[in-house]
């Protein structure tokens, strides 16, 4: 291009440098960024303060839509608070009911894994956190939520719904923070199938409504409608927590994997808060060998004694790998996917054998 | 009254819409940098389109930089085209902006790519032809409300 037409749309005086120039210059320096963006560790900072500035932005796209939220809250009729009213209430009753076992059940628990010497790994402090009404990228399932570093939230955190897993924390700023939802398909949860036992792999698809398992052998044990819980290896994740339900399983002969599909339990889409979670992630180091195996196999004869509480305690306390071995294989513990044995699988059956005593009693 | 502008376009690309919508949205931020630079009584510069690029990729979270880089390159061409672009007609200019605007999102695309995240979904390319075909409104609506202002 000629220098006239350059002149045409830049001061007389005061003329910076050239166009091209800039360019060039703004280009080398957006390339800089991005390489140090990419490794995360240099723009923490610079993040931190661009999220503070993106801030008001945020707000003031959230800000109507929260206001409608409450003016039509404000403005619901008699009848209906009334049905809500009766409802949790009702709800209420019913949760209480299951809570008056859960405490009991909670303390045997705990004398089971001290028993064991394992970690309780439960979730110990939350904090509801509100999601921002804005949309980010289209091409990944992230949300803005309202609570940031004053708050303590922290990298790696994990959120949680009402109903199961939301996902876990990926950025955060000053006041706000970034959580990745686990139907992202650069997120992968480590699961375990709770009918089973089977530790494996759930990994984002990239839609709200559906996760994978992709590493699950063609012979093994899944079937539609299982319960997937979280396995806590990796101690992003409290174990124990629902994740999903399986909805479909492709058994195709040719190939040597399953291609298992899920549905999150948790409201992804929907949500309008999420629980942001803190609890001892310490992984429970692995029991010195055989002192698993009677632990959860102790969970199986258990009901026929008739002592639920006092005889998983016996073999877990004595450590003996005296008759349980037998009982062994009737556990899931040959159809172990990954290699690693830390306290998942004992942990469920653990968590499992309050749903057996009941019967029993 | 620029700086208005620039902020709602930014928040228009954050606003909330029904999931359905969601996939079409223009690129409103590229949109009224183009016009700025094309259009506008004094095309606006670079650096403003580069730092309202990085301003959008702190808004959505993404690699800093990215849409900086594409939208900065975009200016430059847009400020070099700005003589020419005068004598086209809309249609015209539609089709300089769809090529514009498909370069922008190549751009961020292959970022995506090489930073490990690509996502090659052909839906992405369909805010593009959106956004060309949304800039015969847009472009007259701000040409109106620039000259009244």
């Amino acid at each position: 291009m000629s220098p006239i037409q350059d002149h045409d749309y830049r001061p007389l005086l005061l003329a910076g440098p050239s166009l091209g120039l800039r360019l060039v210059v703004l280009c080398a320096v957006s390339i800089a960024l991005m390489v140090a963006d990419h490794r995360q560790q240099y723009t923490t900072v610079v993040r931190g303060w661009l999220s503070l500035a993106a801030y008001p932005f945020h707000w003031a796209v959230d800000a109507p839509f929260s206001a409608w939220e409450s003016i039509s809250g404000s403005l619901a009729t008699r009848s209906s608070l009334e049905a809500d009213n009766a409802r949790l209430a009702a709800e209420n009753r019913h949760l209480k009911l299951r809570l008056m076992r859960f405490e009991s059940l909670e303390q045997e628990n705990r004398r089971l894994r001290e028993a064991r010497r394992g970690s309780a790994r439960v979730a110990e402090k939350s904090l509801v956190a509100e999601i921002l009404k804005v949309d980010l990228d289209p091409y990944r399932q992230r949300v803005l939520v309202n609570r940031g570093a004053r708050d303590g939230v922290f990298i790696g955190q994990a959120a949680l719904d009402a109903n199961g897993i939301f996902g876990q924390v990926t950025r955060v700023g000053p006041i706000t923070a970034e959580i990745i939802m686990i139907s992202d398909p650069e997120h992968a949860i480590p699961v375990q199938v709770n009918r089973t036992g089977v530790r494996t792999i759930a990994v984002g698809t990239g839609q709200p409504g559906k996760l994978v398992l992709p590493y699950l052998p063609r012979n093994e044990d899944v079937v539609v409608g299982d319960l997937v819980v979280s396995s806590g290896l990796g101690g992003v994740y409290p174990p124990g927590y629902p994740v999903a339900r399986v909805t479909d399983v492709n058994r195709d002969a040719a190939e040597p994997l399953l291609s298992v599909g899920v549905a999150p339990l948790a409201d992804l889409d929907r949500d309008p808060e999420v629980l942001l979670v803190w609890f001892d992630s310490r992984i429970a180091e692995p029991m010195p060998e055989p002192g698993a195996a009677p632990a959860t196999a102790g969970a199986g004869p258990a009901p026929a004694v008739g002592q639920p509480t006092a005889t998983p305690t016996g073999p877990g306390t004595s450590g003996t790998p005296g008759t349980p071995p037998a009982q062994g294989p009737t556990v899931p513990q040959d159809t172990v996917t990954t290699a690693d044995p830390a306290a998942a699988p004992p942990a469920s059956p653990a968590a499992e054998a309050p749903a057996s005593p009941p019967p029993a009693t | 009254m620029m700086i208005l502008l620039l902020a709602l376009s930014l928040a228009a690309t954050v606003v909330p819409l029904p999931t359905f919508i969601e996939p079409l949205r223009p690129n409103f931020l590229a949109l009224t940098v183009l016009w700025l630079c094309l259009l506008s009584v004094r095309g606006t510069g670079l650096t403003l389109a580069w730092s309202m690029g990085l301003v959008l990729d702190a808004l959505h979270g993404l690699l800093l930089g990215q849409n900086a880089l594409a939208l900065a390159l975009i200016a430059y061409i847009a400020l070099k085209m700005r003589l020419r672009i005068r004598a086209f007609t809309t249609l015209q200019q539609s089709a300089v902006v769809f090529g514009l605007l498909a370069l922008n999102e190549f751009v961020v695309f292959w970022i995506d790519g090489l930073s490990g995240h690509p996502v090659t979904v052909w839906t992405r390319w369909l805010p593009v032809l959106v956004g060309a075909a949304f800039w015969p409104l847009l472009s007259g609506f701000l040409s109106r409300f620039a000259a009244r202002a």
